[in-house]
C-alpha cells in the first residue's frame, strides 16, 4: 500500500513550506518533494510605482535579507539614472552588505540549525530550538545572539533601522557612518571575531566526530555552482561578474554580465510549488541544475582575499577533498567561513576615512528606461530587472531570487535524505527532522523566493507543560 | 525576525514563558490548545492563512496583531487594486516562466490565493495591535513585558504606534 507523508510546516527555516515523501508498497521512499506554499506577486503589483520606491517596497519581501533587496534595487536604479556611485557610497553599501551576511549566517547557524547539531537530530522536538540551546548551552547561545546583534547594529548605525532601513538609493546612499558609529564597530570587532573562530572550531570538531556521516547523505551530488566573483577571481559579494563552475571546479562560463541574465538563466514552473525552478539555460531543464550561496561562492572563487579566510579556504577545500565541496551539508561550514571573511573585511575597513564622507550619493534624472542590478545576498545571487517609462514609473519587474536558484538542489537533497533513512514505513520524528534539515542546509528564505511573507505566529505560553508532537499527516 | 532582535532579553522571556509554536523557533507542528499569548504576523492572503488564524483565535487567550502586514495588510495588499489573484499569478508563472509555464495547482498542498488580502482584525477579534514594519525590539519588549507580569500593555505615543 503506497502512501504519502507530509511534513507541514517545515520548521526552523524562514518562510512557509511543506515536504511530501512518497512511500512505495515496500515502505521505502520513491521520491520526495519540497513545496513552497506562499506567494504575493511583487512583479505585478509594483507596476506603476515610481522607480525610487522600489528599494522600500522590495525590502519588504524579506525580514532577514532586506539589505539585499535594498542594494539590488539601488544598483538597478544606478543603471536607470546612468550614474557612477561615488567611492564612499560603494564602500558604505559594501559595509552594510557585509554586516547583513554576518547577521543572516549567524541566525542560520546559531538560531536555526545548531539545535540539530548540539541537541541532536532525535532530541525532544519541544526543546530542539534556540530556546533549548539557550538552556543547554547558554554561553554559546549568548555569543551567537550577540554576533547577530553585531551585524544588525552595524546595519542600524548606517541606515537608522535594523530591518527595512531606507538608506541605499539609486546613485549611492543617503548618509555616511558617524564617528560614534565607527567607534562602536571598532569596539565590538574583537568579540565578534572570537565568537566566529569558536563556532568554526566547534563545527569542524563536529564534522570530525558526530556529524561525519551527514556529509555523504545530506545532499551529496554534482551540480554547477554560480556566483559573483571579482575581476581577478577573488570572493565577491557586491560587484564583479558572474561565473559558473562545475563540480571539479572547471570554469563553465565566466565574465557574464547581469544585463544578459536571460541568455543563461531560465525558470521552469511545476504545479506543486509556488517556487519556480531556475536552471542554467545552455544545459536545459532539469540538467542545468546549479547551486548558489555560500557553498557556491567558495567553490567559484580562486581566493578569499583576506589572510585568515584564505587559510580557512585551504582547509575547507582539503576537507572537501578537492577544489569544490559538493555536499550540501558543507553549506553550514561555508557560512561560518564567510562570516569570518566579512569580519576580516570590516576590520580592514574601519580605518578608511571614506566611511565618514558625505560625498556618497550621485544625483540624476531618468536616463535609461531599463536596468538590471545584481547583489550577492547571504543565500546567493539576486537579480532585480526593471523597465520604466520617461517619468521613472515602473512598467515591468522581474526578480530572480537567490533561494529559488537552489530549488532543484533542495528537492534532490530531501529525496536523498529520505531515501537513506526511511524504510519499512518507519517515519520516526527524528528521520523527518533530518529530511527537514536537508532544507536547513540551504538556509532558504522563502519569503524572498516566492516574494511572499506568510503568517509566522509566535506563541508564548506561560508555565505550561510540554505538548506532544504530531509531525505527520497520512493520506492514502 | 524583529522579535529575535530582542537579543539577550530573550533569556528573560525564556524565564517566564514557553515558546510553544513558531515556524522559526519551534519544531511543534500543530498549534496547541490553551495558549496564553500569540503574536500573529502577516496579512491573510491564502486559504491556509485563514484556517490557521481561526485555529489560533480559538485556542488563544490573548491575540496580538503584530506588525503592519497583520494590522493593515500593508504591502501584500497592494495586489488588491488588481481585483483578484489572477493578474499576479499570471505575471509570475505564465509570462515569466519558460516553456513549462502553468499556474501552480495542487489541492491540499499548494494553498489557493484569496482574491483579497486582508488584515487579521477583519476576520477575528484582536486584543492588542503592535504596528511597525517591523515593530522594533524595544516596542515588542514594551508590549510583552507587562503580559509576562499579568498586566495589560498600553500602546500609546509615537514610539509605540507609528507605522512603517
Amino acid at each position: 500500500m503506497s502512501k504519502t507523508v507530509v511534513i507541514d510546516p517545515v520548521t526552523r527555516i524562514e518562510g512557509h513550506a511543506k515536504i511530501s515523501i512518497f512511500l512505495n508498497d515496500a515502505g521505502d521512499v520513491d521520491d520526495a518533494r519540497f513545496h513552497v506554499v506562499e506567494f504575493r506577486g511583487f512583479e505585478k503589483f509594483c507596476e506603476g510605482r515610481p522607480m525610487f520606491e522600489m528599494a522600500g517596497i522590495t525590502a519588504r519581501i524579506c525580514g532577514i535579507c532586506p539589505v539585499s533587496h535594498l542594494l539590488a534595487a539601488a544598483k538597478t536604479g544606478d543603471k536607470i539614472l546612468a550614474v557612477q556611485v561615488p567611492p564612499a557610497g560603494e564602500k558604505l553599501r559594501r559595509l552594510m552588505n557585509l554586516a547583513q551576511i554576518i547577521q543572516s549566517h549567524t541566525l542560520s547557524f546559531f538560531h536555526l540549525s545548531s539545535p540539530d547539531f548540539l541537541l541532536g537530530w532525535d532530541s525532544d522536538p519541544a526543546k530542539r530550538n534556540v530556546f533549548g540551546l539557550m538552556e543547554a548551552n547558554p554561553d554559546l547561545a549568548r555569543a551567537g545572539i550577540r554576533l547577530r546583534q553585531f551585524g544588525q547594529t552595524v546595519i542600524e548605525l548606517l541606515g537608522a533601522k535594523k530591518i527595512h532601513a531606507a538608506w541605499a538609493v539609486p546613485g549611492g546612499v543617503r548618509s555616511p557612518l558617524s564617528e560614534e558609529g565607527l567607534q562602536w564597530i571598532r569596539d565590538r570587532l574583537p568579540e565578534s571575531r572570537q565568537t566566529i573562530e569558536t563556532a568554526l572550531g566547534l563545527f569542524k570538531q563536529l564534522l570530525d566526530n558526530t556529524l561525519k556521516d551527514e556529509i555523504d547523505i545530506f545532499g551529496q551530488f554534482d551540480s554547477l555552482f554560480m556566483s559573483l566573483v571579482a575581476p581577478d577571481g577573488t570572493w565577491e559579494h557586491y560587484g564583479g561578474h558572474i561565473r559558473f563552475v562545475d563540480s571539479q571546479g572547471n570554469i563553465v562560463a565566466d565574465g557574464l554580465r547581469e544585463e544578459d541574465y536571460q541568455d543563461f538563466l531560465d525558470e521552469a514552473v511545476e504545479p506543486w510549488s509556488y517556487l519556480k525552478f531556475p536552471y542554467y539555460k545552455p544545459m536545459g531543464y532539469p540538467d542545468g541544475m546549479y547551486r548558489v550561496g555560500p557553498l557556491a561562492r567558495l567553490n567559484v572563487c580562486d581566493r578569499m582575499g583576506t589572510p585568515d579566510a584564505d587559510r580557512e579556504l585551504q582547509e575547507f577545500r582539503q576537507r572537501a577533498g578537492g577544489r569544490c565541496a559538493t555536499s550540501s551539508f558543507m553549506y553550514h561550514y561555508a557560512r561560518l567561513l564567510e562570516v569570518l571573511a566579512c569580519i576580516e573585511r570590516i576590520e580592514q575597513y574601519v580605518d578608511d576615512p571614506d566611511l565618514l564622507s558625505s560625498r556618497c550619493r550621485a544625483k540624476a534624472e531618468i536616463n535609461n528606461l531599463e536596468g538590471v542590478g545584481v547583489s550577492e545576498a547571504p543565500r546567493g545571487t539576486l537579480f532585480h530587472h526593471y523597465n520604466v517609462d520617461e517619468n521613472g514609473l515602473i512598467e515591468k519587474v522581474n526578480l530572480i531570487i537567490a533561494t529559488g536558484q537552489n530549488n532543484l538542489a533542495m528537492n534532490k537533497t530531501v529525496t536523498q535524505i529520505a531515501q537513506h533513512y526511511i524504510h519499512n514505513n518507519d517515519v520516526a520524528e527524528g528521520f523527518l527532522n533530518r529530511v527537514e534539515a536537508g532544507i536547513r542546509n540551504f538556509d532558504p528564505c522563502l519569503s524572498c523566493s516566492t516574494h511572499a511573507v506568510g503568517q509566522m505566529p509566535l506563541h508564548i505560553e506561560l508555565l505550561a507543560p510540554d505538548k506532544t508532537v504530531i509531525n505527520t499527516i497520512y493520506r492514502d | 525576525m524583529s522579535f529575535l532582535d530582542l537579543d539577550e532579553w530573550l533569556f528573560e522571556v525564556a524565564k517566564f514563558a514557553d515558546i510553544v509554536y513558531s515556524p522559526v523557533a519551534s519544531d511543534i507542528k500543530d498549534y496547541p490548545e490553551d495558549v496564553d499569548v500569540c503574536l500573529v504576523e502577516g496579512a491573510v492572503a491564502n486559504e491556509e492563512n485563514l484556517e490557521l488564524l481561526y485555529k489560533v483565535r480559538q485556542r488563544t487567550k490573548f491575540v496580538i496583531s503584530f506588525g503592519d502586514c497583520a494590522v493593515t495588510a500593508n504591502v501584500p495588499a497592494m495586489r488588491n487594486m488588481l481585483g483578484s489573484s489572477e493578474p499576479v499569478l499570471k505575471r509570475c508563472y505564465l509570462e515569466l516562466g519558460d516553456k513549462t509555464a502553468q499556474l501552480p495547482h495542487e489541492p491540499g498542498i499548494v494553498p489557493e490565493l484569496l482574491d483579497r488580502v486582508r488584515p487579521i482584525h477583519e476576520l477575528v477579534e484582536i486584543d492588542l495591535f503592535i504596528p511597525g514594519c517591523p515593530p522594533s525590539a524595544p516596542r515588542i519588549q514594551a508590549a510583552i513585558e507587562p503580559l509576562l507580569k499579568g498586566e495589560q500593555p498600553v500602546m500609546e505615543g509615537r514610539s509605540m504606534i507609528k507605522f512603517g
